[in-house]
């Protein structure tokens, strides 16, 4: 069972956990599971070395205090932290192409509660931040790259075969393998899903005055469209990353209009507050699509992350989510573990399902809900929208807890998420 | 999986192997017959780790999932192994002896399956106690009830504790209220456990498990009473020791 004795066998590796998938939630789970003492393999389809050495590739992550919270727990932060601009106000408001913004917005401050309110992170710093991590966990065997030929079941443990004739024997599978997840097909587990009319147009911009830590969350008629702060990187320059939500056919124009016709685009919707702006690198359209697992565990399994749910970007909780899971999954299993029970056994998963399904279902079905009221252009409901955000923004208890919703600091945490050890 | 096995000489008949192997599921079901001790074990395996990793000054903090490493434990009348699995993933180098070999078998290959290295026997406590065989902790856990002579068992469990090792017995008390939850309601009205599965007049009240313990001299240190919690559903530490109750003892 020692992670000495693994690294040197060639035929047969134990563990306790085997998680498939080195995205980021999978690479945070095992970092979790590796810094608690759980002996894990994690299989990556990816080479690390190209992960380090890839240029900035445009997408961006928010990442909640919560989560934040959980990635200092096990010392990942500080690897990220140079790569990370705190969101340090919200402006929220409604509004049509071509006009400025409502005058009516609801307003976050990050002193209402004392913390940034979350942060921004390119995706490829937040990789690069976990491999230069997750080399230090000496419980952790990182395979990458490697494929999964196939991950058999049975009542006593799991086994894994691995593409290049190794197995990996362990008491669980963690299923990190997105949204499209062989595994949860293989387990039988059927979805739901839906599609919205709309696409996400992503890209990162510089403009011409500093963002002060403010991220604009607008919404146009089309969809939201998404401001959110990126560090000052090179040094001097301002950027900030966009998520804008638009008709397919529009979206798909939108990528491939000139950068200086794109930068109008934005300006006609987010307004010249932060000055003249440029795309700089790649810019990205992907549709936009919802869902939802019937269940999240099957025999010696459990799915992690987008394997299990994906959502609405609208309110930027996608990998959030994904990140509580993490934690809520981490916490079921270190507690087994303390109490020596075998920690890939139902009782554990049931566990893990009942925490983490029903409020994955509440925020799937509340971004699903803000997209449809907050996606259109008809006048009584837009008057609604503004008194609404106007509303919220004078009621300093009610503001406070949507606040902490977004923070991902309200609801039956895991230890990780509210910042103690696990 | 195949190789590790065929490293070992085969002495068993495969279909006695499978025989055990569903036998060790019953045992293993935590819906199924054994539920009660199912529902027991988290209190009574975290009470085991926390007093024992105390004791033999290992860190028992949240950080180390080892507490129990290196400490040699007998678990007298092992079942199919729910206590001896555990204390063995945290550590500790586990023999368990049961007197059915049926028994015994069944919590062997339940172990092979979950790649755990515990020492099964099926023996009596007073045959190893005989035969020279010491350990740092002995745990009697819901046993004590159910030998034919008290003294004679708990006597051979104490002469088995090295000096400066703990022994710890879980049983039922004999009172009053025991009569009336742990037989009477866990049997009759709850039907958590199958009518007959105890006999009241075979509880042990506290101090005769000290008097038992004491020609092997061993010293009484604590006595925690073990309660169900009806709205949580789980058994917790308790200061009413009058229906279930653990009984720790030290050897100077």
């Amino acid at each position: 069972m020692t992670a000495q004795a693994s690294h040197h066998s060639e035929e047969c590796i134990d563990a306790e956990v085997v998680i498939v998938g080195g995205g980021l939630v999978g690479a945070t789970l095992a970092g979790v599971l590796a810094s608690s003492g759980i002996e894990t393999v994690l299989i990556d389809r990816e080479d690390p070395d190209a992960v380090l050495q890839a240029a900035f590739d445009g997408r961006a992550s928010a990442i909640a205090a919560g989560s934040r919270h959980m990635l200092e727990a096990i010392g990942l932060w500080p690897e990220a932290a140079a790569a990370a601009q705190p969101i340090l106000d919200i402006r929220v408001t409604d509004g049509r192409v071509g006009r400025g913004p409502s005058a009516l917005s609801l307003h976050y401050d990050h002193r209402e509660v004392g913390e940034p309110l979350g942060h921004i992170v390119a995706n490829q710093e937040m990789r690069k931040a976990q491999h230069r991590f997750l080399p230090t966990l000496d419980r952790l065997l990182h395979l990458a790259p490697m494929t999964v030929d196939r991950v058999i079941r049975r009542p006593g443990g799991v086994e894994a075969r691995l593409g290049d004739g190794r197995r990996v024997r362990a008491r669980l599978c963690c299923a990190c393998d997105g949204r499209g997840s062989r595994l949860r097909q293989d387990a039988g587990i059927r979805t739901t899903q839906w599609t919205y009319p709309q696409a996400g147009v992503v890209a990162t911009l510089e403009h011409e005055k500093p963002h002060r830590g403010v991220a604009y969350e607008h919404f146009l008629p089309s969809g939201p469209f998404a401001m959110l702060p990126m560090v000052d990187e090179p040094p001097g320059t301002h950027r900030s990353s966009i998520v804008w939500t638009e008709r397919r056919d529009l979206a798909q124009k939108a990528v491939k209009l000139s950068d200086r016709a794109f930068g109008q685009e934005v300006l006609r919707r987010f307004g010249t507050s932060l000055g003249d702006v440029r795309p700089v690198g790649p810019r990205f359209t992907y549709p936009l699509s919802g869902l939802h697992a019937e269940r999240y565990i099957d025999r010696r399994l459990a799915l992690v992350g987008d394997a299990a749910h994906g959502i609405h970007p609208i309110a930027g909780q996608g990998l959030n989510l994904g990140f509580r899971d993490v934690a809520a999954l981490a916490e079921c299993i270190v507690d087994a573990r303390r109490l020596g029970q075998d920690i890939g056994t139902k009782d554990v998963l049931v566990r893990y399902q009942r925490w983490r399904r029903p409020d994955n279902l509440m925020l799937v079905a509340a971004t699903d809900s803000l997209n449809r009221l907050f996606s259109n252009n008809f006048g009584p409901l837009r008057v609604a929208r503004d008194l609404g955000l106007g509303a919220v923004n004078q009621i300093g208890p009610l503001k406070r807890l949507f606040m902490r919703h977004a923070m991902g600091t309200v609801g039956d945490l895991p230890r990780l998420i509210e910042g103690r050890p696990l | 999986m195949t190789e590790t096995r065929a490293a070992r000489p085969v002495t068993v008949d495969p279909r006695e192997i499978g025989k055990f192997a569903r036998m060790a599921e019953r045992w293993w079901d935590p819906e199924g017959e054994m539920k009660p001790l199912h529902a027991l074990n988290p209190v009574r395996v975290a009470y085991l780790r926390d007093r024992i990793a105390a004791h033999f000054g290992h860190a028992a903090d949240s950080g180390n999932l080892s507490p129990l490493e290196g400490v040699s434990i007998l678990d007298a009348g092992c079942g199919g192994g729910l206590l001896a699995e555990p204390l063995a993933r945290l550590g500790a180098r586990v023999t368990g002896i049961d007197a059915a070999s049926e028994t015994i078998k069944a919590a062997k290959a339940h172990a092979e399956r979950q790649g755990l290295e515990i020492d099964y026997r099926r023996t009596t406590a007073e045959e190893l106690a005989d035969s020279g065989a010491r350990f740092d902790a002995v745990l009697a856990m819901e046993i004590v009830e159910h030998v034919a002579e008290l003294d004679s068992f708990l006597c051979a469990c104490g002469d088995m504790v090295r000096p400066g090792g703990v022994c710890v017995v879980a049983t039922l008390n004999r009172t009053m209220k025991s009569l009336l939850m742990a037989k009477i309601g866990a049997e009759y009205v709850l039907g958590w456990l199958p009518p007959g599965t105890h006999d009241w007049r075979k509880f042990v009240r506290p101090s005769e498990a000290a008097a038992a313990l004491r020609p092997a001299g061993l010293r009484v240190r604590e006595v925690k009473g073990v309660a169900f919690d009806p709205l949580r559903g789980d058994w917790h530490l308790s200061g009413d020791t009058d229906v279930n109750y653990m009984l720790l003892a030290e050897k100077p």
